[in-house]
């Protein structure tokens, strides 16, 4: 099969989307943004390239295991190979600690040794729980798997041998971060194979077990050509590939979003960092849009804040704000002071759902100034962006379209919106194709120190 | 202005009554009495006009309402922002805000003075979004000569009276405008007597409620705004209370773009008598009486704005000292301290402030500083500035 | 404005670039900013009086006819920003009071002067003998001269210009700035100079001035050609540095011109683009109009940014603050007050915001550019204030869509270099998926729906 790969660089996440030559999406995949960009590319195309296969296989279940259960097969093997994914990734971080260990004098102590050997072999038991338990995660992303497990199992080791949990975790913190920016290739036919002989024992007949071998092998050995690459996202500037191979996120999230919904004519974007408001014209090429300035005030990272302030998930801020009664006033979405304005208004007595509905409001707000500067809200208003998945956001959203442009917006907001930037770069990487001038992600191995974050600007206020 | 009504000290206090219907100009920035006024005089103008002095007996001579369009409070501004970078200060958003949405419908001209190049520049956005509203940008002359400066304003005010008389205002008449110069110079005493008061018994006149009372003069005709200031000044004659252990301080500004009610609430909540301020320096821009009867009253007009025009951020002083006019306030209203408050981003009352401090410290007064915008919503920060303002100026007027 | 260019290399890399360069027109405004600065130096033993202006509405020729040397604290202030110091020298001003919210430029000519007042040759500048408070397109110059005014002990005159509200320029305008000129301007330079107005060197001034000014609209014009020879708004603040600053009415000024349009007519010949800060230009993708004063504190960077995805852009606004003389204006002998008056009223910021927009709709049309790009700054309101609104205007007269970028004069906390990036090539692959006309999308095939599924991870 012939795919090309769409990745956008964000600054939270990022994703990738694979098309096939006819432009069908074949695989997505998203990872954590990490300080190593080629890295963080190079994961969400593997966890894209995983997602295309599991696609295949679940089809070849369905003709090969009709008689079984085949979507529970599918999801039984999914979660093996996610298992198996990450006891590799887990082998790579006990290496990485021993090696820390190695080099990290008079803290490294036997005991400390033994402590950390058996947190990590703790982890090993529970990660068959965690995964194959039939329970949720939180998150799939291997740094925070890691993270909780390890502290899970690090605390009672610790209070067992008389150590303090800080005589553990510092070893992870260092080694976690090193693993995370080191480049592995994912042997995705290995992983399968180990995967299915792990649920093959609880097959029911021998049969199933031999058809379940041989859709693996046959899924595991075919072969993906990458054929087109095209790469946009938040750090874009310091994106690792060719220039060619760059796309605005502007343009690839109006694609995007137009691609998904074709009667978009606006898109609006609201991310970590930035709010765009995006108009495209019926082909979905951008013909105009707007970006917040260089302050951040109102963007997602604004409700991160939020979130902090309170000790709450960011995903629990919508659902808490929609029981709100009555939304409290809030005008100003800085975020250096979003912290000062929640403890003021808890102190004065205000609800916290209230408060929250007002912050919600505020913010949705901003992104509307914004959607009349550039241009309005037209036909289809497509939401994307990692706020659009906060119910509170969108209702508030669809309460001031209806107010200021009509109740006749239809109003577009998709669980999966988070990939429209890589969906639309995606599509430019068909375009290169077709154009005959495609290019290729290729990662090299990265390099020992991270890139430097992209210094905080101070802020001069706003009004 | 949603801001809820000033607080009646007792259900008996005798200013409620005219006090509700000053906060109901102020609600709708005048609008609905213009549109009934306007049904009262079919075919006469609403003339709005921006900050901070505006030649008001003029247009009143032209048969015209003036309305004040001081900014849209704190009214959630959607499309207004749309047209300003975040660097920009918060009235000119609001303003086009009432514009867009509709609500000045009833507005039939919009007169914007020179105070800074973001109203300048607005008044020219006035003529590109609504082409069927007469916008002029008032230019006023920074040269106090008769010959210069007095010729060139003068000219200003005729250009636009002409062109306001094209639009169906009456034409200009010395008689007309003698009689609105008699009644500005009446409201303009009557302002000074609300001064009066506040100095030498705040407790009877909360700054809050004086600025309503002044605030709404920018809705009404000046014989109206005469009659409200003396049901007002006559209401609180008759209320009894006694001096509070507040510190006395100067509100100063420069103000164009409006803070809100809760600001100056603040203030006084904090323990200051607001005993001056220059939230409306329009009202009383021109200091002494216009000539009434001056053979040529718009010479008389134009020779008032060269000759007595208050000293402020938009005004050019030529030689004279900056922030000796502050003091003479200061010293007038037996101040304790002065408190700076200049709108985000404007830049006249920001570049003026520092000057004005220097005074301040030359001069042995205490102050202090912050910055608002119209839709500042917490008073917090400001609340525990000024409290400690005010302790620090009781301490130390009782140190030995 | 082209002071800061040599300013801003450092030396090795300045001779490089002039080794490479064989713009001898570069190297005159070099010997003539030195000469002009070396002249300050000496003023006070050479007994000659020096006046602190502005800009926009400058009387250069009448401070020329008296013989007094301008410093243009403007100036002072980009430069600043293009040697890196802007940045503490504001610090200085808000650590003295000001706020962060006012014009930059103010801040940092203050900040400089409460430094020791250090001109870009590292010797301090003369106080002034006068402060020329001429007063075009801008408010806060009042402010900035205020506040000069209680830093030294000299006299300050006001040159007070109104503003062109209704896009042209009455009589009752023009009368004001003349009788100004008349009444207080020049009594108040006789005063310092301690002699009369020599009339007759004033006209000779005037005189010189409209050759020079002949010469720089034939500079401008050039870019009407494909390649265009110059780059209206990078290189075109170097080639009005002279005539926006301390040189119009001069024969260096002539000699300047004269040689600058004949080394662009030159590059025209040749079909040559302009030189930028890595070199000759390359293939000319874009041609584009800029709205806005640039950023001085990354200036290169900026540069580049245009530069390196091809965009040069054949008109700006910017480089007509000192005066617009595309559409006719000379200064004119015959009328000496009467033209300054004239000028004055004329420079860009001092347009009503639809005469901006006329004037940016001919510059799209007539220089035939693929876009426009409007710097937004903080520190100017003057131009900022209206902006979008213009864009939005320009954008539906013309069909052809505007970039927004925000900036800073010389304050570089507000130089996001990662979100102007953005922007800009946001913009240029917006116009190149517009100039393409990309095929539609393969919208008829089905989505592969596993995929991209509600409701999963």
């Amino acid at each position: 099969m012939k795919i090309v790969v769409g990745v956008d660089l964000g600054s939270t996440t990022t994703k990738a989307v694979l098309l096939d030559e006819q432009g069908r999406i074949v695989g997505r995949g998203i990872t954590n943004s990490r300080s190593n960009y080629e890295v963080a590319c190079a994961i969400a195309r593997d966890d894209a390239l995983t997602s295309a296969r599991f696609d295949l296989l679940d089809r070849a279940l369905r003709d090969a295991a009709a008689d079984a259960d085949p979507a529970d097969l599918s999801q039984r093997l999914h979660a093996a190979f996610r298992l198996e994914l990450y006891l590799d990734d887990l082998g790579a971080l006990a290496r990485r600690m021993g090696e820390v260990l190695d080099a990290g004098g008079p803290r490294a102590t036997a005991q400390v040794r033994q402590g950390i050997e058996q947190a990590l072999s703790e982890m090993r038991e529970r990660a068959h729980a965690t995964f194959l338990g039939g329970g949720g995660r939180k998150s799939d992303f291997f740094r925070d798997l890691a993270s909780a497990a390890f502290v899970a199992a690090a605390e009672p080791v610790a209070a067992t041998l008389g150590l303090r949990f800080d005589d553990l975790v510092w070893a992870f913190d260092r080694a976690i971060l090193d693993v995370e920016t080191e480049l592995r290739e994912l042997a995705f036919a290995s992983l399968l194979a180990r995967a299915a002989q792990r649920i093959a024992g609880d097959l029911e007949t021998p049969s199933l077990r031999e058809r379940l071998m041989r859709v693996v092998d046959e899924i595991a050995s075919l072969p993906i050509v990458e054929a087109s690459f095209v790469g946009t996202g938040y750090g874009r500037q310091t994106l690792p590939f060719p220039k060619a191979a760059v796309r605005s996120e502007i343009l690839c999230h109006g694609r995007g979003a137009h691609r998904l919904f074709p009667g978009t004519r606006t898109v609006l974007d609201i991310g970590g960092q930035d709010t765009k408001a995006i108009q495209v014209d019926d082909r979905g090429v951008v013909t105009s849009f707007q970006m917040n300035d260089r302050c951040a005030a109102g963007c997602g990272r604004y409700l991160g804040y939020i979130a902090d302030e309170l000790n709450l998930g960011l995903h629990e801020l919508g659902p808490l704000a929609l029981q709100s009664k009555r939304a409290v006033r809030i005008n100003s979405t800085c975020t250096v002071f979003a912290g000062a304005e929640l403890r003021e208004r808890l102190s004065l007595g205000e609800d916290r759902e209230d408060i929250l509905a007002g912050l919600h409001r505020a913010i949705m707000l901003r992104a509307m100034s914004l959607l009349a500067r550039s241009g309005g809200v037209r036909d289809e208003l497509t939401f994307t962006g990692g706020v659009c998945k906060n119910g509170a956001a969108t209702k508030v959203l669809r309460e001031l379209v209806d107010e200021n442009y009509g109740a006749g917006i239809t109003l577009n907001a998709h669980p999966d919106s988070i990939y429209m930037g890589a969906l639309g770069a995606a599509l430019f990487a068909l375009d290169d194709l077709d154009a005959g001038r495609p290019n290729l992600l290729e990662v090299a191995a990265p390099r020992r120190a991270p890139p430097a974050a992209p210094a905080n600007r101070a802020c001069a206020g706003c009004s | 202005m949603k801001a809820p009504l000033a607080p009646a000290p007792r259900d008996a206090d005798p200013a409620r009554d005219v006090l509700r219907r000053a906060h109901a100009l102020l609600e709708d920035h005048g609008l609905a009495n213009a549109a009934a006024w306007k049904r009262d005089h079919p075919g006469r103008l609403a003339v709005g006009y921006m900050p901070v002095y505006a030649p008001r007996p003029l247009f009143e001579a032209l048969g015209c309402l003036p309305v004040a369009v001081f900014g849209g409070g704190d009214r959630d501004v959607i499309r207004g922002d749309s047209y300003f970078q975040s660097y920009i200060c918060h009235i000119p958003r609001s303003t086009l805000e009432l514009g867009v949405s509709g609500a000045l419908q009833g507005i039939d001209a919009m007169v914007f003075p020179a105070i800074c190049d973001v109203i300048r520049n607005l008044s020219g956005m006035w003529q590109m979004l609504f082409p069927d509203v007469y916008a002029a940008y008032l230019d006023v002359p920074q040269n106090f000569r008769p010959e210069v400066g007095g010729a060139f304003y003068r000219a200003e005010l005729e250009r636009i009276a002409s062109d306001l008389v094209a639009r169906g205002a009456l034409a200009l008449d010395p008689e007309r405008l003698r009689a609105a110069i008699v009644t500005e110079n009446a409201r303009r005493r009557a302002l000074l007597a609300l001064g009066d008061v506040r100095r030498e018994e705040p407790w009877r006149c909360p700054a809050s409620e004086a600025y309503a009372i002044t605030r709404a003069g920018g809705a009404l005709l000046a014989a109206d705004h005469l009659a409200l200031l003396g049901e007002y000044l006559a209401a609180i004659a008759l209320r009894r209370g006694s001096p509070k252990d507040n510190v006395r301080v100067v509100l100063t500004g420069a103000f164009c773009e409006q803070p809100p009610f809760g600001l100056i609430k603040s203030l006084e909540l904090a323990g200051c008598d607001i005993v001056d301020d220059d939230l409306q320096l329009g009202l009383t821009y021109i200091e002494g009486d216009i000539d009434a009867e001056a053979a040529d009253p718009l010479g008389a007009l134009v020779t008032a704005f060269l000759e007595r025009g208050a000293a402020t951020a938009s005004r050019y002083i030529g030689d004279a000292h900056k922030g000796d006019a502050l003091l003479a306030r200061v010293r007038r209203a037996r101040a304790d301290g002065v408190v700076f408050a200049a709108a985000s981003f404007c830049d006249p009352a920001l570049l003026d402030e520092p000057m004005l401090e220097a005074a301040m410290d030359e001069a042995g007064v205490p102050y202090t500083s912050f910055k608002y915008a119209e839709n500042t919503g917490q008073f917090h920060v400001i609340r525990e500035q000024a409290g400690a303002f005010s302790d620090a100026v009781r301490l130390w007027e009782s140190a030995p | 404005m082209s002071e800061l260019v040599r300013v801003g290399k450092s030396p090795a890399a300045q001779r490089a670039a002039e080794a490479e360069n064989k713009d001898r027109s570069q190297v005159r405004q070099k010997r003539m900013i030195s000469d002009h600065f070396d002249k300050l130096a000496r003023a006070k033993e050479d007994g000659r009086k020096v006046v602190y202006t502005f800009v926009p509405g400058n009387l250069t020729e009448l401070i020329g006819a008296f013989g007094m040397l301008p410093v243009l604290p403007e100036i002072n202030a980009l430069q600043s920003g293009m040697r890196g110091r802007s940045g503490a020298y504001i610090a200085e001003a808000e650590r003295g009071g000001h706020s962060e919210d006012v014009c930059s430029y103010v801040k940092c000519d203050l900040g400089m002067l409460r430094s020791g007042n250090l001109g870009p040759t590292g010797t301090p500048l003369p106080k002034p003998d006068l402060l020329l408070l001429s007063y075009t397109g801008c408010f806060t110059f009042m402010k900035w001269f205020e506040i000069l005014k209680a830093e030294y002990d000299c006299p300050v005159v006001m040159l007070h210009v109104p503003y062109q509200a209704t896009g042209q320029v009455t009589r009752e305008m023009r009368d004001y700035v003349v009788r100004q000129l008349e009444h207080d301007v020049i009594p108040a330079m006789e005063r310092v100079a301690g002699k009369k107005l020599d009339l007759d060197e004033l006209v000779a001034q005037l005189t010189r001035s409209a050759r020079a000014e002949d010469a720089i609209v034939d500079v401008w014009e050039s870019a009407k050609a494909r390649p265009s020879p110059i780059d209206a708004y990078f290189g075109g603040v170097y080639y009005v540095g002279p005539i926006f600053s301390s040189f119009r009415g001069s024969e260096d000024a002539i000699a300047y011109y004269e040689e600058l349009r004949e080394e662009v007519r030159g590059r025209a010949a040749r079909g040559e683009g302009p030189m930028t800060p890595d070199g000759p230009m390359g293939e000319q993708k874009w041609r584009l109009v800029v709205e806005g004063p640039p950023n001085w504190t990354s200036f290169n960077d900026f540069w580049r940014m245009f530069a390196k995805e091809g965009a040069v852009v054949v008109a700006s606004t910017y480089t007509r603050v000192g005066g617009l003389y595309d559409y006719g204006f000379r200064h004119d002998p015959r009328d000496p007050l009467g033209t300054l008056a004239d000028y004055c009223l004329g420079c860009y910021t001092n347009h009503s915001l639809p005469a901006r927009a006329d004037l940016l709709e001919k510059y799209v049309r007539e220089y035939q550019a693929d876009g426009f790009v409007i710097n937004s700054v903080k520190s100017c309101n003057s131009f900022s204030a209206g902006q979008l609104l213009l864009m939005r205007e320009l954008e539906k007269r013309t069909g052809v869509p505007g970039g927004f970028i925000e900036s800073d004069l010389v304050d570089p906390r507000y130089f996001g270099k990662a979100n102007i990036e953005n922007r800009l090539q946001s913009y240029l692959q917006m116009l190149e998926a517009r100039r393409e006309g990309r095929a539609p999308e393969r919208t008829a095939l089905p989505v592969a729906l596993p995929v991209l599924a509600p409701g999963a991870t």
